[in-house]
């Protein structure tokens, strides 16, 4: 059995690269993609503690995360959609009429 | 043995690498179709942990339905070739570009480290308290039992976020409602 700690670097790592690309994309799609993998590495981090105290709940938060992730794509592309209709591009750095 | 840890660096190796051209590729649409492979990869490692519903879920929803979602908006917007004007960015762009790259890489060494420090004591105390019975993990009956019984109220609540998430996404993308 491969030991805890080796899903919880695998996570880390799979987090770190998620952050990564929030911070280095200029494309409001593919930071949008980067919280996918984000949310993907806390799910392999929530299975693995699971299978190791040998309980079912780490599936069922995974269940959840899974749930919110929809909502979150859904909402997250309208807004893109919407942003695109205004400004027709995808850059965030242009989107700034609320920065003050 | 081996092959439980060949397996595991297997599709790990497989999930970083989809992962990171994800972020690195300036074609969303390869974006979208490389984040499928790294789900994929992710629902073989949750078959190693014995999870095998997870895995159908990560496959179902995720690389099924949110996926189809991304794509759908990549070519809807017909958003193939990003970053054109990322020359016409400001100048001073390349300075927190570099400075969100360079925090990345501090987390990614942060995390990795604390869990290294961390593992040494409590992934032996983890191991040795519980006796992980993987084949009741798998049991989906049990895992419904959870759903509807100890998670209930949370499952109800999921239902009013899907509502939410629903009517949200239509009145924003609406042209007029």
């Amino acid at each position: 059995m491969v030991p805890l700690g080796h899903y919880l670097i695998l996570s880390a790592i799979l987090f770190a690269t998620g952050t990564l690309g929030v911070f280095l994309r200029r494309n409001v799609i593919t930071m949008l993609l980067s919280i996918e993998v984000m949310l993907n590495a806390v799910n392999l981090a929530f299975i693995a503690f699971g299978r190791t105290i040998g309980s079912a709940d780490g599936q069922v938060i995974m269940f959840f995360v899974v749930t919110v992730a929809a909502a979150e794509a859904a909402v997250g592309l309208a807004l893109v959609i919407a942003l695109f209709r205004h400004r027709e591009t995808l850059n965030p750095d242009t989107f700034t009429s609320l920065k003050w | 043995m081996a092959t439980d840890l060949l397996l595991f660096y297997l599709f790990g190796g497989v999930a970083v690498l989809a992962s990171l051209l994800v972020v690195l590729r300036r074609n969303p649409m390869h974006s979208v179709l490389l984040l499928i492979v790294s789900f994929a990869a992710l629902a073989a490692l949750y078959i190693t942990l014995g999870s095998p519903f997870a895995a159908v879920i990560q496959i179902i929803i995720y690389a099924g339905a949110i996926m189809v979602l991304f794509l759908f908006v990549v070519m809807l917007l017909n958003a193939h070739k990003e970053d054109e004007d990322l020359a016409a960015a400001p100048k001073g762009a390349a300075g927190p570009l570099r400075a969100g790259a360079l925090l990345g890489v501090v987390l990614a060494v942060e995390l990795v480290w604390a869990l290294v420090k961390a593992g040494g004591t409590r992934d032996g105390a983890l191991a040795a308290g519980a006796s992980p019975d993987v084949t009741a993990l798998g049991d989906v009956r049990e895992l419904g039992r959870l759903l509807f019984t100890d998670y209930a109220f949370a499952f109800e609540v999921t239902s009013i976020l899907i509502i939410v998430a629903m009517v949200g996404a239509v009145v924003l993308a609406k042209r007029e409602i």
